[in-house]
């Protein structure tokens, strides 16, 4: 039996899905990101003792980096999806932010 | 180390809890329902709850936990701030708004939302207690540690003193009290470790770190066929040896004190080390002498300064790229642990290492990726980094903070607020562990206390500030562990796997039970597990929930051949397979008074094999049950 969910939230198919989409594609971006940075500590450890620019070396300029890549790809996010809530003028975008 | 209470850290101290316990009143008031108590009536304002969410997450482990390893073992702690800040994109691309849309206590809510399965309810409900109370251990842990230096009080009783404190927090109000909390504490931690960091970075880097910090001293030996015969200082005499795996301890007796040295064969020189040794009848010495005579130092200071190419005795006035690029340039001291039994003594050791400025800033000192390292260690790494990324979205702590905001998009909103606040947070520890490693005041008996007393060396103001604000940070996170444990007993199990079907008063009342009982279980967990690092207990926590609850969230939401018995079975596998591989770590061998090598398994941290096998067995059981679990022709819930 499918009891549905505890609050209804009307967003049209197509917000959903751009959504989604959007999501999905910026996470596998960041993941593709992440995941070299992995590899990079794991099979060429030496590699990250090179030094890049201002005296600072690639281990601490890849790591800052992705901590910077997250909050830059999170407000390009919130940007994509607060332009097309505002386009399909959906119930949820009138509403967000919510209120104390 | 010694710790004495100071009147103005206590003072600041009583101050913070009066504040929480204040707004525990005034929410306390206003919780009545169900809804208000599991999710603060879903009203929280997306900026407040972005906050809080960061105040939630950044908890011991963020704060004393990574300030100590960073302090103890440079970049490598600094990869736990990498890891768990890129679970957050997890959390907002692929979890968040779903999440928000499908549920409304917890997040069986969402996972069951579409199936009406008991098996579900009763499986989300025993993950959420367990990675909860993974959870919690490391807060008690950080909690007792802060207390000794801050109040003079024993471990135990610091344990004790969070636990009464944070049941009082949650079985008075409940969510929205616990929201206020986080935001309040999430906000100071931020600001006051800018604070500290624009201290860190204006005092730079000096030769010796402050007046009165311990001249440890060098002296020559020489050694006939391996054994020291001879010590360039009369006053010491040659009094025992041990020889390990390369490493050469010497016992030297001076004034009626015996203590070991480190002896470095290759030069013949003779370092001072610090040392507990543990003799037959129970009596404890430091540095060959009993603790009050406090000879066992604090430590962590540079050896040699290099900046633009010149060796100097310091530099001042750096910036947060300069100060890197000093360390980066230069030599720092380092304490490295080791224990051995030598005749009727049981010796903890902590010897120095001179390491290179470009080895503290890359990978290699704590997980041993560099060249040379075994196939398991390189595993060891990648599994953490592993469970750190998928395990924050999948923290039953994290997702009922969905709850509190009224809609999807707030959801989202608050999530980047969280990212923005945690990731600077994250740099910040940077700056925070580094300078502690170099500003004389480790105590290499408990790295978690690392960045409060770097704050002691900023003053008894600042120390009082930071102490009290990681104790706030203890309380927020786990107020909130809390908050998520009772609503999976009172809502998950008695009201929807016992189908009590519980009134909403009584929900609460069966939520507030629940609190005081993960509580308990929290407080002797947190004393049992004294001195591990915070940190390292945490990565655990991120794996059980990655393995248990993550591959269930992300396949119910896109992958529509999933069934009610795939879910059950793979959160069933994922808790044993996660919790078996940790139970057969060389960590908890250590802790059994094991060696480590006799684990039957090389893993640390369980991810890289139980997350893959959880989506296994949820794929496998899913394909096994598509009549029985499913309602025909239903599509993944985000499609």
């Amino acid at each position: 039996m499918d009891h549905g969910p505890a609050v209804e939230y009307h967003e049209c198919d197509e917000l959903l899905k751009y959504k989604q989409k959007a999501g999905l594609r910026l996470f596998f971006i960041y993941s593709g990101i992440y995941g070299v940075f992995v590899l990079l500590n794991t099979v060429f450890p030496s590699m990250m003792e090179s030094v890049i620019f201002f005296g600072l070396n690639l281990a601490i300029v890849y790591g800052i980096g992705l901590i910077l890549i997250a909050i830059i790809l999170g407000l390009l996010y919130n940007y994509q999806c607060t332009k097309m809530e505002k386009r399909l003028d959906t119930s949820s975008s009138k509403t967000q932010g919510g209120s104390e | 180390m010694i710790y004495t209470a100071s009147p103005l850290a206590v003072g600041i101290f009583f101050a913070v809890v009066a504040t929480v316990l204040c707004i525990s009143f005034y929410f306390g008031r206003k919780t009545t329902s169900a809804k208000g108590y599991f999710a603060a009536g879903g009203t929280i304002h997306w900026s407040v709850n972005g906050i809080a969410f960061a105040g939630d997450y950044l908890s011991a482990a963020s704060f004393l936990g990574i300030c100590g390893m960073i302090a103890f073992s440079g970049f490598d702690g600094f990869l736990y701030s990498i890891g768990y800040l890129a679970g957050w994109v997890v959390a907002l691309f692929v979890v968040a708004e779903p999440l928000k849309r499908l549920g409304k206590f917890t997040f069986a809510d969402a996972l069951d939302s579409k199936f009406n399965s008991r098996d579900i309810r009763l499986m989300a409900a025993i993950s959420t207690l367990v990675v909860s109370i993974f959870y919690l251990i490391p807060q008690m842990v950080g909690a007792g540690a802060l207390v000794t230096p801050l109040l003079g009080l024993p471990h135990w009783v610091g344990v004790t003193l969070v636990g009464g404190i944070v049941i009082f927090i949650v079985t008075t109000a409940g969510m929205k009290s616990t929201t206020y909390v986080q935001f309040l504490k999430g906000a100071l931690l931020i600001v006051f470790s800018v604070v500290l960091v624009f201290m860190v970075v204006d005092r730079g880097v000096q030769d010796v770190p402050y007046e009165g910090y311990h001249d440890f001293i060098t002296l020559q030996a020489e050694l006939t066929d391996g054994s020291i015969t001879y010590v360039s200082d009369p006053a010491y005499t040659i009094a025992g040896e041990y020889t390990e795996n390369g490493l050469h301890f010497v016992k030297l007796e001076k004034d009626g004190i015996n203590n070991w040295w480190n002896l470095e064969t290759d030069t013949s020189t003779l370092t001072e080390a610090l040392t507990i040794v543990t003799l037959d009848d129970g009596s404890v010495l430091f540095n060959g002498a009993p603790r009050e005579d406090q000879l066992f130092y604090p430590v962590g200071s540079m050896h040699r300064i290099m900046a633009d190419g010149e060796q100097v005795e310091e530099v001042r006035g750096l910036n947060v790229i300069s100060f890197l690029a000093v360390i980066q340039e230069s030599e720092v001291v380092r304490f490295i642990a080791d224990v051995f039994t030598s005749g009727d003594e049981k010796v903890r050791i902590w010897y120095q290492e001179i390491t290179p400025g470009n080895e503290i800033l890359s990978p290699g000192l704590k997980f041993h990726i560099d060249e040379g390292s075994s196939f398991a260690d390189k595993m060891n790494f990648i599994s953490l980094m592993l469970a750190l990324f998928f395990g924050t979205a999948a923290l039953p702590h994290v997702l009922i903070r969905y709850y509190t905001v009224p809609t999807p998009a707030a959801a989202r909103k608050s999530t980047i607020v969280a990212i923005t606040a945690i990731g600077f947070f994250y740099i910040l520890t940077l700056y925070m562990g580094l300078g502690a490693m170099i500003s004389g005041v480790l105590d290499v008996e408990s790295s978690n206390m690392s960045a409060p007393l770097l704050a002691q060396s900023f003053g008894t103001l600042m120390f009082a500030i930071i102490s009290a604000i990681a104790f706030a940070t203890v309380l927020g996170t786990v107020s909130g562990l809390i908050v998520a444990s009772s609503g999976a007993v009172a809502h998950d199990f008695i009201d929807n796997f016992l189908g009590r079907k519980l009134t909403d008063h009584k929900k609460v009342i069966a939520g507030k039970l629940a609190a005081v009982g993960t509580g308990i279980i929290a407080i002797l967990l947190g004393i049992a597990f004294k001195g591990m690092n915070v940190a390292f207990l945490v990565g655990l926590a991120f794996a059980i929930a990655a393995s248990a609850n993550l591959p269930s969230i992300l396949m119910v939401l896109f992958w529509e051949k999933t069934t009610a018995k795939g879910i059950a079975a793979s959160i069933t596998t994922g808790i044993i397979s996660a919790l078996g591989l940790i139970m057969l770590s060389p960590s908890m061998f250590t802790r059994y008074g094991l060696e480590a090598s006799a684990a039957p398994l090389p893993l640390d941290n369980p991810g890289i094999i139980s997350i893959p096998l959880s989506f296994a067995v949820l794929i496998i059981v899913s394909l096994m049950t598509q009549d029985k679990g499913k309602p025909q022709g239903e599509k993944a819930l985000t499609s």
